[in-house]
């Protein structure tokens, strides 16, 4: 895949608009913006990505292709699907942005230390490992992600909210050792192995 | 005189006769109007009233009718008497409906009526019936010039509908522009895909119609007469001049692309930067196939610049090119990126705009060129270099930021320029330069005329007015085939910026209305806006000073002059707008049923009260086509004014002989208000020029007033469109406040 990583793209070139459409989720409506910026207008968090739907999408058109795969805009997205409901020609937005963001982490492009980059991480693996999140592993790791003595303080902070929820029993502190797991583990584990060949095969990611 | 029968009838309908006493007006009618027969109904305009009317007419022999009721702009078909002169007073929609409720305006709302009833009669009493057109003349066959889309269009339509036509076509084949082509933008199903032009299928129906005769590699060399008789010389080019009668003229001339050579910052003149016309030849080239460059290297990646020197500094123009949009270069150019995604759709396409226009279905058409990958992308090019790799310079206008784009090919959509012929302005200059004696202007001159379409024998010029632009005339807001040239019609391109699909619309329209006008012609009739219209300019020449402001002003070119240079009409020429009456300052100008004594008789009818009654009087002149129906239809929405007013309608506010004017204030009105169209670049003017004519006569009527010893305030001019009921009525209130703090008028009581 590093290869992937380094190709130059000629700018106004159909190139980096092909990839996406071959390999993104719902890559394929990128095509279809007609750059009227409901997307960005209508967009809560808007103020705070480096780029808005609207020049997501004419960057790739534009071929900017580590502009886009680096940008952190997709992992701003909290999915209140303003613009899909909004967008004139009806273009799943949202999903878009999902679909670049999925895309550039597995690349390995995406922002370094991005905080939804890092809690999705962290989910997903709880999650393949076991066939559910473990909450507790799941926080306390969360706590920690940015070394031991932030996430002792982290912890401490939570402290109150943490024996709250034992008391009531919505909380097993027993679940540190191991924890429990779905029926199946393994079938799980291998549906997720099967789904992620196909979609891999499907998008040209392995040989 | 002696034949003469003079009859009024008044209706009490509409509850006319609950709030006004008919049996006054009655009186009135017989004393004042001296009308010898009079009688009143109680609903005229059902069959017993007309029958009534109608018996008076073919038994009794009345002539002459007032019908005092409703506005002349209702019950037109009931009280339809076409062998008696005719006037209307206008008490329901004038008095009734517009006069405050309750007795205490019983006085001035039985006043007003009573003075409506004696205007009416006043002007019926001047009134002649209309005798129809004596030069009338029969011919039916209508020139189209031009064999492209609009040409072969206007032609087809006019042929199947039953009448002749004659097509004069510039080069040696039938289909201007859309020959070129290889398809056209979608007219119908999904817009999806380019279709075939259909040009060539067109252009074998014209050329086997019977009704249709067509002149090849041949241009209008002169064109003499009016409507119904026009005398067309066509050159062809073996130098043979052939000659053809015929009774209308469409004019649908087409375009010329924006010259290339004039946009050398974009690329133009440069190898591998072409038009869209140029465009279209490498892929008729094509049919169909990879597009290839003039040096025959296969195109792989093309950049389309939209509005290449058009719309001024709004588009990629800097203001020195065409300061329009051109319409149709945004589909325009969606087909063509289709071409090559069609052929390859591994060709980058990409289309730099900076707002993409796609009039009518077009939004599809884009829709269906991004599913095919064409790339958009809101750019302004700053500049292009030509080459074996075109390099584009532009700025992305949503990344903000500047780009360098290479491509084998730029294509640049240039806009639409007229082939309209010589600019009238233009010409005037020169010909009142040569006939000063300038050789130079002399030279210019002949130079202008190898320009004109039509060369037309007019005293005001060989081609039709042009627009700003250089688009050629057309009524544009309400009568887009309108021109000032009766008979003449504009079509497609040549009128305004358009696609082809609108250029086929707009060539049926003209056609039919060619065919409208023959058939006026033929019965004597006045052309749009009058079309039912038998009266005609008649001048009294013994009266003329030859000052000629009638053949200046007429915004028709209707009036040339005799050998003696006294004005001579053409009366199928002529509009009926009485703008020509309305400049004479001697006032011989007049109509059988229109004349300075119509309207002067009606203004004197008037009783003007004494200054001791503190009742002022206030005179109207009212445009028929605008500002009488906003004041008709203040009326019908029981929108109340001042009963001070006395309405009169008039055929265009160019028609105002300031002589009513002076006649009226020197008769002790108090003040006078004319209402016409919106004059300027965008006239709602019905004759174009009418408005704007009276507000210039108009801004010289001080002097008159101060000889007169009154205030300039006491002639106000007023711009009212047709939907302008409320405001009509304030601005009448607040003139009549206006005139009651400046007080009533000294002249009262001298007339």
């Amino acid at each position: 895949m590093s290869d992937m990583n380094t190709q130059a793209v000629a700018r106004y070139r159909n190139n980096f608009l092909k990839e996406v459409e071959e390999r993104v989720e719902d890559g394929h409506w990128v095509r279809m913006c007609m750059q009227c910026g409901v997307c960005a207008g209508s967009c809560p968090l808007g103020p705070h990505w480096e780029h808005s739907p609207q020049k997501i999408f004419m960057m790739i058109r534009a071929g900017k292709r580590e502009e886009v795969l680096t940008s952190d805009a997709m992992w701003m997205c909290t999915s209140c699907y303003n613009c899909i409901v909004r967008c004139p020609r009806k273009l799943p937005i949202t999903h878009i942005m999902h679909g670049l963001a999925h895309y550039s982490h597995r690349l390995g492009l995406a922002p370094k230390g991005q905080p939804t980059r890092e809690i999705a991480k962290l989910f997903w693996d709880s999650l393949v490992k076991t066939g559910r999140v473990n909450e507790l592993k799941f926080s306390l790791a969360m706590y920690f992600k940015d070394g031991f003595g932030q996430g002792i303080k982290n912890a401490m902070a939570m402290q109150g909210v943490g024996l709250g929820l034992v008391k009531a029993g919505r909380l097993n502190p027993m679940e540190i050792l191991g924890g429990h797991a779905c029926k199946d583990k393994g079938g799980i584990q291998k549906m997720i192995a099967k789904a992620q060949e196909i979609e891999n095969r499907k998008k040209g990611l392995t040989a | 005189m002696a034949d003469n029968k003079f009859a009024a009838y008044i209706c009490s309908g509409c509850g006319i006769g609950d709030v006004l006493d008919v049996k006054a007006m009655e009186k009135i009618a017989t004393k004042e109007g001296k009308m010898q027969v009079v009688r009143s109904h109680p609903f005229l305009c059902n069959e017993e009233g007309v029958q009534l009317i109608r018996d008076d007419i073919e038994k009794e022999g009345v002539t002459h009718v007032c019908i005092a009721a409703c506005s002349r702009r209702a019950k037109a078909e009931a009280f339809y008497f076409p062998t008696v002169a005719l006037s209307r007073a206008n008490l329901r929609e004038g008095v009734i409906w517009v006069v405050a409720e309750g007795s205490d305006h019983d006085e001035v709302r039985q006043e007003m009526a009573e003075d409506y009833v004696c205007m009416g009669c006043a002007e019926v009493k001047k009134m002649k019936l209309p005798a129809g057109n004596p030069n009338r003349a029969e011919n039916k066959r209508i020139l189209v010039v031009g064999g492209g889309m609009s040409g072969m269009t206007a032609a087809l339509e006019i042929a199947e509908t039953g009448y002749e036509a004659v097509l004069v076509e510039k080069t040696a084949a039938l289909g201007g522009m859309a020959a070129k082509l290889l398809k056209r933008v979608p007219f119908n199903g999904a817009y999806a895909e380019a279709q075939p032009t259909g040009a060539a299928e067109l252009a074998a129906r014209v050329s086997a119609h019977p009704k249709i005769k067509v002149h090849l590699s041949s241009t209008v060399a002169e064109t003499a007469g009016a409507p119904g008789r026009f005398q067309v010389k066509i050159a062809q080019e073996s130098g043979n001049v052939a000659e053809e009668a015929v009774g209308a003229i469409v004019q649908a001339t087409g375009f010329t692309p924006y010259d290339l050579a004039k946009l050398p910052e974009l690329g133009g003149g440069q190898a591998n930067v072409v038009d869209q016309a140029g465009l279209e030849a490498l892929a008729m080239a094509a049919n169909g196939g990879a597009i290839k460059r003039a040096d025959g290297k296969e195109v792989k990646s093309v950049v389309f610049v939209q509005c290449a020197g058009q719309r001024g500094s709004g588009g990629n123009g800097s203001g020195q090119h065409l300061e329009y949009c051109s319409g149709h270069c945004c589909g325009t150019s969606i087909k063509q990126a289709m071409y090559f995604k069609d052929a390859n759709p591994e060709v980058d396409t990409v289309v730099m705009y900076q707002d993409l226009r796609v009039p009518g279905m077009g939004e599809d058409f884009y829709r269906s060129a991004q599913n095919k990958g064409v790339i958009f992308t809101k750019a302004k090019v700053d500049g292009v270099t030509g080459g074996d790799t075109c390099q584009v310079r532009m700025k992305d206008l949503i990344l903000d930021e500047e780009a360098t784009v290479d491509a084998d090919l730029v294509v640049l959509a240039t806009g639409q320029v007229p082939n309209a012929g010589v600019n009238l302005d233009q010409w005037t200059e020169v010909v009142t330069a040569a006939e000063g004696g300038s050789e130079e202007a002399k030279v210019q001159k002949i130079e202008l005329q190898k320009g004109s379409v039509l060369n037309l024998s007019y005293r005001q010029g060989p081609d039709m007015p042009q627009f700003k632009y250089g688009f050629a005339d057309s009524h544009f807001i309400c009568f887009p085939y309108e021109t000032r040239r009766t008979a003449i019609y504009a079509a497609g391109p040549v009128r305004r910026p358009m696609d082809m699909f609108q250029a086929i619309e707009d060539a049926t329209g003209a056609a039919l209305k060619a065919i409208q006008a023959v058939e006026n012609a033929a019965a004597g009739r006045a052309a749009h806006p009058r079309a039912w219209d038998l009266s005609f300019p008649q001048a009294r020449l013994e009266g003329c000073t030859q000052c000629k402001r009638c053949t200046v002003e007429c915004p028709f070119g209707a009036i040339d002059e005799d050998e003696r240079r006294f004005p001579l009409f053409n009366e199928s020429r002529c509009r009926r707008c009485g703008t020509c009456m309305g400049a004479c300052p001697v006032r011989v100008i007049s109509f059988e049923n229109y004349s300075v004594d119509t309207v002067g008789s009606q203004v004197k009818a008037v009783n003007v009260p004494d200054e001791f009654e503190e009742k002022p009087r206030i005179l109207i002149l009212a445009c028929e086509n605008d500002a009488y129906p906003a004041l008709d239809m203040a009326g019908i929405q029981r929108i109340t004014y001042s009963a001070f007013v006395r309405a009169i309608p008039v055929r265009c506010l160019g028609s105002v002989n300031t002589i009513w004017i002076t006649d009226a204030l020197n008769s002790g009105y108090d003040g006078v208000m004319m209402m016409g169209c919106k004059k300027g670049d965008d006239y709602q003017c019905h004759f174009v020029k009418g408005s704007e004519l009276a507000h210039y006569r108009m801004s010289k009527i001080g002097d008159t007033l101060k000889q007169l010893g009154l205030e300039t305030e006491r002639v106000v001019t007023h711009e009212v469109a047709i939907t302008d009921n409320a405001r009509v009525a304030q601005m009448i209130n607040d003139y009549v406040a206006q005139i009651n703090e400046i007080g009533l008028s000294p002249m009262k009581g001298f007339g």
